[in-house]
């Protein structure tokens, strides 16, 4: 079983690392690029279990550890 | 009067912290990050380095180091804690200070002397200032850009040029008491003039006059 976990900065705290790839596409031609994030994507394995009680642990994890809840929130997807 | 320096896997400012401390008449001690108690210290500095490779966020894995809890003992207590850049990242991540670090603005690593003006001088940190003061210390760090969401940090040292970004142009924030401060540049590397400034062994005199007088 896998758990994909995507941490993800709030919109309203500054990205430097995205401003300056934004700053980059707009150098390269790419006008139409509104916005950059860099989002953090982990991916756990995990043994096999209940998806419900994954998903629980997970979020557990992201809580303590994987995000930090200051400036970021988190979203978890579990495969089978 | 015992100050303890923690060292993480990873920290690479004890020797220098130790080094300071010791001139200006500390007992200083390194203690290692599995160590689990603090008994017998009167204060605790976190030194700057990368701890745990700075790993996933900085200061993220540190805060689960074993003498972590013993900080926040000490915290409570209100005894003298102190991060130094890293350890200030790590105080945060504890949550021992509020708010946290993103990379600067600009995205340049920034290893140069910086001038700071003193807000308050009650913390542990400042005690030994007077606000106005300007203060001159290295800046040494790539993730020295402070965010707050909360607004609750107490700025006691504002960067004069705010050179990250930093929000208020916090360079210090204290917790409410004053007892637990973090500074993102270094104290322990501004204490002879052949290193450009003595500030940081003022500031450092001040942090132990007040772990000798065993309040903030």
């Amino acid at each position: 079983m896998r758990a994909r976990v995507a941490v993800v900065r709030r919109t309203e705290i500054a990205d430097p690392e995205g401003e300056t790839v934004l700053r980059a596409l707009h150098d390269l031609g790419f006008g139409e690029v509104e916005a950059a994030r860099f989002d953090r994507t982990i991916t756990l394995q995990l043994a096999d279990t209940d998806p419900e009680m994954a998903r629980a642990r997970v979020e557990e994890m992201c809580r303590r550890l994987l995000a930090n809840p200051v400036i970021e929130d988190f979203s978890i997807d579990i495969d089978q | 009067m015992k100050v303890a320096v923690v060292t993480f896997p990873g920290t690479n400012c004890e020797r220098d912290t130790i080094h300071a401390l010791r001139m200006i008449g500390a007992d200083a001690e390194l203690v290692w990050h599995r160590q689990a108690a603090l008994d017998g210290f009167d204060a605790v500095v976190l030194p700057g380095g990368f701890a745990h490779g700075d790993y996933l966020r900085t200061g993220a894995i540190a805060r689960f180091s074993p003498v972590m809890a013993a900080v926040a003992e000490m915290a409570h207590a209100g005894r003298p804690v102190l991060g130094i850049c890293n350890g200030f990242q790590i105080l945060c991540e504890a949550g021992l200070l509020p708010g946290t670090f993103i990379a600067n603005e600009g995205l340049s690593f920034i290893c140069r002397m910086v001038e700071m003006e003193v807000l308050s001088a009650t913390s542990v940190l400042t005690a030994h200032t007077l606000p106005g003061q300007l203060i001159r210390l290295p800046l040494n760090s790539y993730e020295g850009n402070y965010v707050d969401p909360t607004l609750t940090g107490r700025v006691v040292l504002r960067y004069t040029d705010n050179p990250n970004g930093s929000q208020g142009g916090a360079a210090a924030i204290a917790n409410e008491a004053g007892n637990v401060v973090g500074v993102m540049p270094h104290p322990e590397r501004a204490t002879d003039v052949l290193l450009g400034s003595t500030d940081g062994r003022d500031l450092l005199a001040g942090f132990l006059a007040s772990a000798r007088s065993g309040v903030r």
